[in-house]
């Protein structure tokens, strides 16, 4: 059977897909799906090909949604997807994790959840919200939510979150109890001789480098990091970048020296590509050094931006590399990032993009 | 008989019973099958959603959350008035489930 080649878009009304030719030029598009309610993210488990889709609508309240047959039919759950009476409710699902062990669903308020019955039912995961640090814990601009989850890949016990603006926390047990990792990342916002807080730092994403155990990369609300011991100590990797602000950061599936970004033009002027010129920033030595990326992204009057989720990879060989920008459109590089094409416009903002190659 | 009951021609004497329930579209979209009015019998509201949940399950997570109380952006309406969870019905009361004015 041929390879299928699909790009699972979360938007703010709905889900949708992307299949792509063997070539990765020509995309079809399907969708809306999840009777276009607001999504945060869409991912896949590749082991299964099942698809998840986290939200939340205004009038109903959180859901994760699942389709077994690659979006063609779509059932949503949240049973169990609660806190205890007395607290804030779960106002919508925002990151998801398949895995053989089973599926996490990050939320805001932010909290962990895992679902060992494929999303049907949801088991609270109380360590992380029992931290003595939660009354500290603050919302960020997009609320208070957990938006990353990292797992470790070998060991089913370690589990990195990023939750905003708290930072990044690290469980060794399952779950059961946590700890904040946020040494060397900074805090512009606090006053000067206390920028380097245990915690309360503005995490935006995380992406575990391929073929690590403990090398993470981090887009902060203030830098951009690398940790080569699981968060232990971050290191920041943001000379040669045009700014130090962005959203997403996404790893290639081979190579644990090649990153890409999409810094931003900081969090005051509205975080647009810097000057109006959309580009994709890359490095090959794990941060040292950058190049950036623009042929086939528009290089005139591009107020656009990318969010969190909205960046993703492949695992094909010469890597894809794909992102979905605030305004609708999904752009995709067949050659890890060398050249891009549009391969959708007019979408409604993009909040996540994540890949699904079908053997 | 209570102002309420005379008001809406309801009939407080029979106690729970059978009570009509109108469901918003957005909420039927959401659950194959289901219909955009359905009789049940319930006391309370809170009866209503336990009986919607029995016939579609999950509905009730999409009715109230976790206070619990009804979702802040739904509005139960009971002869005219918004009800709570515990919003007693009369038997042969109309129970109106809408989407408040929402979005963008």
């Amino acid at each position: 059977m041929a390879t299928r080649i699909l790009i699972l878009v979360g938007t703010k009304k709905g889900a949708f897909i992307l299949e792509g030719d063997e070539g990765r030029k020509k995309w079809s598009l399907r969708g809306p799906f999840c009777e276009a309610w607001p999504l945060n993210h869409v991912i896949a488990d590749p082991e299964t090909n099942a698809i998840f889709a986290a939200g939340g609508n205004e009038w109903f309240g959180p859901a994760v949604w699942k389709s077994g047959d690659l979006g063609e039919t779509w059932t949503h759950s949240s049973e169990g997807l609660k806190y205890e009476e007395g607290e804030d409710p779960v106002k919508t699902a925002w990151s998801l994790s398949p895995g053989a062990d089973c599926l996490y669903a990050g939320v805001e308020p932010a909290g962990l959840f895992r679902s060992e019955d494929g999303g049907e039912t949801w088991t609270h995961i109380r360590g992380l919200r029992d931290h003595p640090s939660r009354p500290q814990w603050m919302a960020g601009g997009g609320g208070l939510n957990l938006h990353c989850i990292v797992r470790h890949p070998t060991d089913s016990n370690q589990l990195w979150v990023g939750m905003s603006a708290v930072g990044v926390f690290h469980t060794a047990d399952g779950g059961k109890t946590w700890a904040p990792r946020n040494k060397g990342t900074r805090s512009d916002y606090a006053p000067e001789g206390q920028r380097y807080p245990e915690l309360g730092q503005c995490v935006h994403s995380m992406a575990l480098a391929a073929g690590t155990e403990e090398r993470l990369y981090q887009q902060n609300h203030c830098g951009m990091y690398r940790t080569d011991d699981g968060g232990l100590n971050w290191e920041s990797i943001e000379a040669g970048l045009p700014s130090t602000f962005g959203f997403p950061a996404a790893t290639h599936p081979r190579d644990p020296d090649t990153l890409f970004l999409v810094p931003l033009n900081g969090d005051v002027l509205g975080r647009f590509v810097p000057d109006g010129k959309c580009a994709v920033w890359r490095t090959r030595d794990g941060g040292k050094t950058w190049q950036d990326l623009r042929e086939g992204l528009p290089q005139d009057n591009a107020f656009l931006g990318v969010l969190r989720q909205a960046m993703a990879t492949d695992n094909l060989e010469s890597a894809g590399v794909y992102f979905g920008t605030s305004s609708g459109t999904v752009y995709v590089s067949a050659d890890e990032g060398e050249t891009w094409i549009e391969a959708a416009t007019n979408l409604p903002t993009v909040t996540s993009i994540e890949t699904l190659v079908v053997e | 008989m209570t102002g309420v009951a005379h008001n809406s021609g309801l009939d407080l004497e029979a106690g729970a019973g059978k009570v009509v329930v109108s469901l918003p579209t957005g909420l039927v979209r959401l659950f194959p099958g289901s219909p955009n009015e359905v009789e049940v019998e319930a006391g309370t509201v809170r009866d209503v959603i336990d009986a919607l949940n029995e016939m579609w399950p999950g509905m009730r997570d999409r009715l109230i959350d976790s206070r619990p109380a009804i979702r802040k952006h739904l509005n139960i309406f009971v002869a005219g008035e918004k009800a709570r969870l515990d919003t007693p019905l009369p038997s042969g009361a109309r129970v109106i489930i809408m989407t408040a004015m929402s979005g963008g």
